[in-house]
């Protein structure tokens, strides 16, 4: 029974995206930014990103473009370290960076009454980054670190396992943060080198919302972003086909549970099939109970706690990326269960009935999440991004609801290949047999 | 009545801030707290019913009952069959999810602004309707050994905090896992869980909080309805043990093979809001931001970047608990640096606060921070009412969650040196140290 409710999540959606008005913002310098107003709070969060990450580290120098990013607020312009956090923290901004394979990025949230103040420590941040050696030797260990983190993580072991695994030669199947040899080699001339290289005025998108003007907006998009170069950097990332084997890798770790990631292609973000790859995705995999593996898991059989699959579009490759921890005992049991049911999926497609649940929760739940000005804020970046268009938060609805259970059906077939359907295990498993195993992985 | 009454307090307290949040309350005839905080920044609602037992009233030997009962909650009604409820409501675009703590057990649910009466129906039917048996149960305990060994037996740092809190606990239940210990898990039953289910769960012991594009008729309208009819039942008073004095500072060392680098905990002792010496609950608060707040808080400016001793190092102190809390600090030491300089520093810097106190500058500059902070708590559909129904939840009345922003303000310099003097005492500490050990 369909009833009339995806009627109705139309009609609420075109409202509060009608509430939502977006407006393309041109400063006098020529810089677009889009903007949504929202005065019921004294608050503006601004996202930025600049096109070009981690997959453009030159080799041997893995992490640069992480590590560039993470020293741009530990002093810049006339502000040493401490100087440039206590003047961040008493102005109570928060500023941030980050760097992912195909982007770098940042974020400043700020009182209205202190976002121009905020404003002059990004600028700061961005055209006159100190890189100083005392800094960069923290931020290096605070590198060091992580990455020895990591290897001790299962789960975040089992993740870097696949991806190298699946883009061999490949820049995506390096860790964004780079190698404890890699992150050592980077030099002060390389930081300097990347910040004045990639961070450039041409690619660069910017979202604000909150109690700001368009006018008003404006100049300030020229405070902070307007002192850097115009031009565009050449550099561009590959086309990455991932490699996908049906392998089942094993990293031994004495942990009671073992951590899997898997996964194999996906569509990317502007492939014509995306929206029905999305629904066939949360019919499969989606969180909170609705996807097919969770109830055959966890549900039945109290396998994990949890167990999702997400469709990752990297710009230049496609995913469907999954995980899943089971105790060592019973992991063999949870990857079957998975293969089983992608083939399942791709042999019979979804039913009408999911369907139609998961269009009425993907179109439904979308505008209930946008409640913080910094998440509207990242839904901005994310669709100039991609590409989607200014109205794009309009038609998301129809492009959801317009797929037929004929395309989905279609779409699951050809998008899932049990047989290609590649795990990453780290853990003890007594219960799974391995194509490989991958004794000292070496990340 | 209720919130009349709340309202005239709040402006006594403090006229310049006192809507923090703009709530108001009211109780149904079962005994039912019923609170509204109005956004109407998205049609969008969020409800949060809040029961008042966590961990800490588990039975002796029933450990983890309190959070198993909370997974327990999701496997239907004889109105709403295994499956139906969260299907409903993802049917209708919503998103639903549940917590447990020490103190409390929270339900909580997102949803477009029209579907409220809904998600109220739902929490209203399995308030008393729950019906469980071994095969959906079992499965379960599964499921929350699997969320054990995921959150803490596959993480040394998590096995050490755990261990760490039962020895910052002689005696009170706080020293309990919520999660539960894995060996009185593994025994916890359908009955178990009916029991607990059937003493607690009632409108007399919870409190609904409706946050978002409503207002206080139709809430009130709908709780009278579907929560309303709903019997009241006798309680169990809640009992805890309380923690007895402390004559020996506790340290552990734990040596993990898993373990990536060293790290370093202190907890201490201390009052909360409801516990102890409560008056100090506002001043500890300002003296983990001016420790170990930030960035640029005495902690970090001095082992991180002063004298480059940590890579991290931090303080923590939250006061929302019915008996006592804890003010812990961490640090993890730079590469190379040992566990035992890092300590000595920190030890160093706290000998210094007991002894000179906090100086004036850096005091205004902390409560102006917390106060605009607290602005940003605003800025989500779902920050107000987790913020409120926690409070509600310990038994703190409304108009004191209202008024944090002035009572922060209030605190002076005196304050915040007595409670340091009072609460960094060795005999109420508990250190722990995480070694890496590639033998063991």
């Amino acid at each position: 029974m369909r009833k009339s409710v995806p009627a109705l999540l139309l009609l609420l959606w075109a409202s509060s995206a009608g509430a939502m008005a977006i407006e393309r913002v041109t400063s006098p310098g020529g810089i677009e930014a889009w903007l949504v107003e929202d005065h019921t709070l004294p608050v503006v969060a601004i996202r930025f990103a600049f096109p070009g990450g981690a997959a453009l580290d030159p080799p041997g120098k893995g992490g640069l473009a992480a590590m560039t990013i993470s020293l741009l607020d530990e002093g810049a312009g006339p502000y040493d370290t401490v100087a440039f956090k206590t003047r961040l923290e008493d102005l109570v901004a928060d500023l941030g960076f980050t760097a992912s394979r195909d982007e770098v990025g940042g974020s400043l949230r700020s009182l209205k009454a202190n976002l121009s103040e905020a404003a002059g420590l990004l600028r700061a941040a961005l055209t006159s980054p100190r890189f100083e050696p005392a800094a960069i030797d923290r931020v290096r260990s605070e590198f060091v670190t992580s990455l020895s983190q990591q290897a001790h993580s299962p789960r975040a072991l089992s993740g870097r396992l696949w991806m190298r695994d699946a883009f061999e030669d490949h820049p995506y199947g390096e860790n964004v943060d780079g190698t404890l040899t890699s992150v050592s080699a980077i030099t002060r001339e390389d930081l300097v080198g990347f910040a004045g290289q990639r961070l450039r005025r041409a690619g660069l998108v910017i979202g604000a919302v909150g109690d700001i003007k368009s006018e008003e907006l404006a100049g300030l998009i020229d405070e902070m972003f307007g002192g850097l170069p115009a031009d565009s950097d050449e550099t561009a990332i590959a086309e990455a086909k991932p490699v996908e084997n049906g392998g089942v890798l094993i990293t031994r770790r004495p942990v009671p549970q073992s951590a899997v990631t898997f996964g194999q292609i996906g569509p990317k973000r502007d492939d014509p099939d995306w929206y029905a790859a999305r629904l066939v995705n949360d019919i499969l995999g989606g969180g909170g109970f609705r996807g097919r593996l969770m109830r055959e898991i966890r549900e039945k059989r109290g396998l994990a706690y949890g167990v999702s699959t997400e469709l990752v579009s990297f710009r230049h490759a496609g995913l469907i990326l999954g995980s899943v921890a089971t105790e060592n005992a019973r992991v063999g049991q949870s990857i079957a269960l998975i293969r089983a049911e992608w083939r399942r999926m791709r042999d019979e497609g979804p039913s009408q009935a999911e369907l139609d649940l998961a269009k009425d929760f993907l179109v439904g739940s979308f505008p209930l999440s946008l409640d913080t000005s910094a998440r509207v804020a990242s839904v901005l970046v994310e669709v100039q991004l991609e590409n989607l268009g200014i109205d794009y938060l309009d038609r998301r609805a129809a492009l959801l609801g317009a797929v037929s259970l004929d395309q989905a059906k279609r779409v699951a077939h050809n998008l899932l290949d049990p047989d290609a359907l590649s795990f990453a295990v780290v853990g003890d498993p007594t219960d799974l047999t391995p194509t490989r195993t991958v004794p000292d992985p070496g990340l | 009545m209720v919130a009349l009454a709340c309202v005239a307090l709040a402006l006594l307290a403090a006229p310049a801030s006192a809507q923090r949040f703009g709530a108001e309350s009211f109780t149904l005839g079962n005994g039912m707290q019923v609170v509204v905080v109005p956004n109407h920044r998205i049609p969008a609602v969020v409800q949060m019913v809040w029961y008042k037992l966590g961990a800490a009233d588990d039975p002796l030997g029933k450990s983890g009952i309190a959070h198993f009962l909370e997974h327990l909650m999701f496997k239907g009604t004889a109105a709403n069959p295994p499956g139906a409820f969260t299907a409903l409501i993802a049917r209708n675009g919503g998103r639903d999810n549940a917590f447990t703590t020490q103190d409390y057990t929270a339900y909580h649910e997102t949803i477009a602004r029209d579907r409220v009466d809904l998600v109220m129906r739902l929490e209203a039917d399995r308030m008393t309707g729950l019906v469980l048996d071994d095969k959906v149960v079992l499965p379960e305990r599964d499921v929350v050994l699997e969320e054990r060994r995921m959150r803490i037996d596959n993480e040394p740092e998590a096995l050490l905090a755990e261990q760490l809190r039962a020895t910052s606990f002689l005696h009170h239940p706080y020293r309990n896992p919520t999660i539960g210990w894995v060996n009185e898990i593994r025994l916890l039953g359908t009955e178990d869980a009916l029991a607990f289910y059937r003493k607690w769960y009632a409108p007399n012991n919870a409190i609904v909080v409706i946050a978002g594009d409503v207002d206080l008729p139709e809430v009130r309208r709908l709780a009278e309805r579907y929560f309303g009819p709903i019997p009241s039942q006798s309680l169990p008073a809640r009992v805890r043990v309380e923690e007895p004095q402390h004559y020996a500072a506790a340290r552990l060392e734990m040596k993990s093979a898993r373990a990536a680098q060293p790290q370093w905990n202190r907890s201490y002792l201390a009052p909360s809001y409801r516990a102890g010496e409560t008056a100090q609950a506002y001043p500890l608060q300002v003296l983990a931001e001016i420790l170990g707040g930030g960035a640029g808080s005495r902690l970090y400016k001095k082992l991180v970047l002063d004298r480059g001793l940590a890579l991290s190092v931090g303080a923590h102190y939250s006061p929302s608990a019915i008996d006592l809390a804890i003010f812990g600090i961490y640090a993890t030491p730079k590469p190379g640096v040992s566990v035992a300089d890092v300590e000595a520093a920190i030890d160093g810097e706290l000998r210094q606060i007991v002894r000179d106190g906090v100086d004036p500058d850096e005091l205004r500059r902390a409560k102006e921070r917390m106060q605009a902070a607290s602005v940003y708590a605003r800025d989500s559909l779902w920050g107000p009412p987790n913020i409120i129904g926690a409070a509600l939840a310990i038994g703190q009345p409304l108009d004191e969650v209202e008024t944090w922003p002035d009572r922060i303000g209030a605190v002076t310099a005196v304050e915040i040196d007595n409670a340091a003097r009072s609460v960094f005492v060795e005999r109420n500490s508990a250190t722990g140290v995480l070694l890496p050990d590639p033998t063991s």
